[in-house]
């Protein structure tokens, strides 16, 4: 008889027990490593507000660095001074990342210099801040023959513009074509067409884009080391070297001293702090404006 | 000028529709077209018909405007220029790189990247330590980071309740948002003494044997730097592998629970297996960020260009040799080799990233394809 | 007031497709045209093509002369000024998400530059009376954005949007065919009412329809004009044994 090997009823149950024995495993490992993972971050962010908060006062908002051995001291101009870097940084960043974005959707689509773009911009996303902060310091630092705010500015500008223009492509190709057909079918111009329409249907996914790439940069230190390279007092010349949240960090950190310790703290915490208040804020703001209805 | 502008009330005459025969809308076959309600109708229509329109101020506007071609072509010009610009600036990082690294370049050629010598006194440069540091510290990290990351990418799609999914989700992806320089004061601080005092003497005695963690241990050093360096990468090869495994067909679960399957058996025959260039592609990706990590690993990696056998021992990589040595960097030969470090960190975190994004577009790609 | 428009050997394709073959026709100003067929027929390509709407896939392309009033409309003007003499209602409602029921019929005039505001508010009252939406929606006018209204009411805001810019010629293409029976009684009364002041083009796949609203017809099949005339003649007495078979439902 050619007929299918059949399995005794014990093996059929062992195997059968096997199989279950599996899968409680596996549900058992995913379970385990989810608060394996869940552990550092509620370590880190616990020991952060902690520490943190436990050295803050108003000094540190109102002082700049006192020198070494001298207790008190703040990091007001490091404060200020990613201001100035950031700002700089997005003002440069987001038109270019956000005109790259809007040239991928409307007008690259299925091209191969699209293609070559889009490629481009993710592998970019990747280059390490370090290089992106080499080459800054080639470019301009070396040149000048002095570190700026503006160096500092242009290495994280250029770290923003990939994110920007994907999550830009992204979301302009949610909107619908109808909704583009609509607005040439009136008569409107492609480029008013593409602001006043693709672009206003797509700005809260944009604007969510730009903040993410600013959050990215807002903590970036490695390619701040040799272009906006720190600064112990007040500067608000882009042509000089200026203070930043995250070297200030970095510096106070290995430093041997408690006091740089502490004040490294409450940095990083005035750091986190200060880049969620602000994706908070433009959040809000960009919420604020939207009709009832709208989608 | 005062513009006047007419407004006609075209409010249709109800009642003259009302009474008019209508023609079944859903009357199937042929059509009878009664010839009275045509004439009746365009009776009705009529007096509208007879107005004289004032000339239209918003005709001879919209006629009077240019076709926007030149505001076009400019806008155009400007969206091209924006996305050429993103091409130039990788063109233009890769010039500057080689062109400040030529005289390292010519001075040692192949050999700077297998002498294991890097002394700036004497002005003779070998990266094999830095490389060395880097691949070892960011192999053992991706080690560390991907069957965690796989697991809680299961967990999130496959086990776990709905409410819980969107603030796992978000916490993991909070670990993303942390700064470097945060994490490496997290680390000086806390992981360092607990590398030191609790996890590396249970390290030597039940392993001290393969000889890797020999040594003395001061906490600092390659292992703190792998660890440190997995839960940086966690949050991408986690959220990027969960995209993929999205990504694969509903009716592809479908068929292995059909069939009798287990839930690991249907997560391993339908998800794992089709999505599994795409996890490479996660993979891949986290090591690229590994490889370039820069502050929270120089912060804990000892920065000592040695070759040891021992993760205890201190070690460096490309990263954190720029970091630590590139604004004290004196004489040209010293610098131009740092850029060359900079440089082949530059060329490999390229060719990765390349890598791994064509991977993951393979799979993401291909699935939105077949279900559109 | 509406103009005349003649077609004159129209071809269009999409990629290799030659979806319009040779076509002519004559359509008269001040009345309402329906364009009937079957699906792929080429109707809605017929009307795409004569606001320039075709072109605007990059794989279309359209050959021949259409004139609308004294416009050779492929020689004489470029898409955006065609378009703007030339009102285009959609398959379905597709108002602008982002803008409120007001903005969305100024949107025609003011994205092309238009400012007066007190012209603009005559506009969009005139407009939205025209469309018989003005006393659904007149108190919510800025508050409200576009898509919050039924589908209907999108439609008809849709048709204000078109009228805002005061055009010459309407197209429609499908019109109700995302609508409910109510709406769609609503939209044909309207097209019923504007005929005497613009020249309208409907494209509809619903005979009844094209009976109820239009003086003149066309057959579209397979890509060609197959038979145009009186509504009335088309469908009572068509000279064509395909259109018979059409209109009697022995296919399509």
């Amino acid at each position: 008889m050619g007929s299918l090997p059949v399995r005794s009823a014990t093996s059929e149950r062992l195997s059968s027990l096997r199989r279950s024995a599996a899968n409680h495993l596996v549900t058992t490992l995913a379970i385990l490593s989810t608060v394996v993972v869940l552990v550092p971050l509620v370590a880190i962010l616990g020991y952060l507000i902690y520490k943190g908060a436990s050295s803050l006062n108003l000094a540190f908002f109102t002082h700049v660095p006192a020198p070494v051995g001298q207790p008190g001291g703040g990091m007001a101009n490091a404060i200020v001074g990613s201001g100035v870097i950031l700002g700089l940084a997005s003002l440069l960043g987001i038109p270019v990342g956000i005109g790259a974005g809007v040239y991928l959707a409307e007008y690259g689509q299925g091209r191969l210099f699209g293609n070559i773009i889009r490629f481009t911009a993710d592998v970019l996303n990747g280059v390490p801040s370090i290089v992106m902060g080499m080459a800054a310091y080639a470019l301009i630092v070396a040149k000048q023959q002095h570190f700026s705010a503006f160096a500092g500015g242009i290495a994280l500008a250029i770290m923003m513009v990939p994110t920007i223009t994907r999550t830009t492509e992204e979301m302009l190709a949610t909107v619908p074509h109808a909704v583009r057909e609509a607005a040439l079918g009136l008569g409107i111009p492609k480029w008013r067409t593409v602001i006043s329409v693709s672009l206003r249907t797509a700005s809260p996914g944009i604007i969510t884009g730009c903040m993410l790439a600013f959050a990215r940069v807002a903590g970036e230190t490695a390619p701040l080391l040799f272009t906006a390279f720190g600064n112990q007092f007040w500067s608000f010349n882009l042509n000089q070297p200026i203070a930043a949240l995250p070297l200030q960090i970095f510096v106070y950190a290995v430093s041997p001293y408690d006091e740089w310790h502490r004040l490294a703290w409450a940095g990083a915490l005035v750091l986190i702090a200060m880049i969620m208040i602000s994706v908070t804020l433009v959040r809000i703001f960009a919420n604020r404006g939207a009709l009832k209805g709208g989608h | 000028m005062r513009l006047k502008f007419t407004v006609y009330s075209h409010g249709f005459n109800k009642v003259a529709w009302e009474n008019a025969e209508r023609v079944p809308m859903n009357k199937p076959g042929s059509i009878q077209l009664p010839q009275t309600v045509l004439s009746e109708r365009t009776q009705a229509a009529e007096p509208v018909v007879e107005a004289i329109k004032p000339p239209s101020i918003v005709r001879s506007f919209l006629q009077s405007k240019s076709s926007g071609k030149v505001a076009d072509g400019t806008f155009w010009g400007l969206m091209i220029v924006c996305a050429l610009s993103i091409f130039l600036i990788v063109l233009l990082i890769l010039s500057v790189l080689v062109v400040n690294s030529k005289l390292s370049i010519h001075t040692f050629g192949w050999k700077f990247f297998t002498s294991s010598s890097w002394d700036p006194n004497s002005g003779d440069f070998g990266a094999l330590p830095f490389i060395w540091g880097t691949v070892v510290s960011s192999l053992l990290a991706v080690c560390m980071a991907v069957p965690l990351a796989l697991c809680v990418s299961i967990f999130l799609l496959e086990i776990c309740p709905l409410w819980l999914r969107g603030p796992i989700a978000f916490l993991t992806e909070l670990l993303a948002a942390i700064p470097s320089v945060i994490y490496g004061l997290w680390a000086i601080f806390i992981l360092v003494p607990i590398m030191r005092d609790n996890v590396g003497p249970v390290l030597q005695k039940y392993l001290g044997w393969t000889g890797f963690f020999g040594g003395s241990n001061f906490g600092v050093g390659m292992l703190t730097a792998s660890v440190i360096l997995a839960i940086m990468i966690f949050p991408v090869i986690s959220s990027i592998s969960r995209d993929v495994m999205k990504a694969v067909p509903i009716h592809q679960r479908e068929a292995a629970l059909a069939l009798g399957a287990t839930r690991w058996e249907m997560i391993r025959m339908s998800v794992l297996r089709n999505a599994r260039i795409g996890i490479v592609g996660s993979v891949i990706l986290g090591l690229g960020r590994a490889l370039g990590e820069t502050m929270a690993v120089t912060m804990v990696i000892g920065n000592h260009p040695d070759i040891s056998k021992s993760l205890f021992a201190p070690a460096t990589t490309l990263a954190s040799v720029i970091a630590n040595e590139f604004s004290e960097a004196t004489g040209d030969l010293y610098l131009s080799a740092l850029i060359e470090i900079g440089l082949a960190l530059f060329l490999v975190t390229i060719v990765v990233n390349g890598i791994a994004r064509l991977l993951v577009w393979a799979v993401t790609r291909g699935n939105t394809a077949r279900a559109a | 007031m509406g103009v005349d428009i003649h077609v004159e050997n129209l071809n269009a394709w999409y990629g290799q497709t030659h979806t319009l073959k040779d076509i002519n026709l004559q359509i008269p100003a001040n009345h309402a045209t329906a364009l009937i067929g079957p699906s792929g027929c080429g109707k809605s390509t017929f009307v795409r093509c004569l606001n320039r709407m075709h072109e605007t896939n990059p794989i279309a392309r359209a050959e021949g002369t259409v004139r609308i009033g004294d416009i050779d409309i492929y020689k004489d003007a470029s898409p955006v000024e065609i378009r703007r003499r030339i009102g285009m209602v959609f398959q379905r409602p597709n108002p602008f998400p982002t803008m409120s029921i007001y903005d969305n019929v100024a949107s025609g005039l003011k994205l092309n530059g238009f400012r007066n505001k007190r012209v603009l508010d005559e506009v969009v009252e005139r407009s939205l009376k025209s469309a018989a939406l003005w006393d659904e929606v007149k108190d919510d006018l800025k508050k409200k954005s576009g898509a919050s209204i039924s589908g209907g009411q999108q439609q008809r805001l849709c048709i204000a949007r078109a009228l805002a810019v005061d055009p010459e010629v309407l197209l429609m293409d499908e019109p109700a065919s995302a609508l409910d029976p109510v709406s769609t009684a609503k939209i044909e009364d309207l097209i019923f009412e504007l005929k005497s002041q613009y020249t309208i083009v409907i494209v509809t796949h619903n005979m009844q329809q094209a009976a109820r609203v239009a003086e003149n017809t066309g057959f579209f099949l397979t890509g060609t004009l197959v038979e145009f005339g009186k509504t009335h003649k088309i469908f009572t007495n068509p000279s064509d044994k395909r259109t018979e078979d059409y209109i009697t439902g022995r296919f399509g």
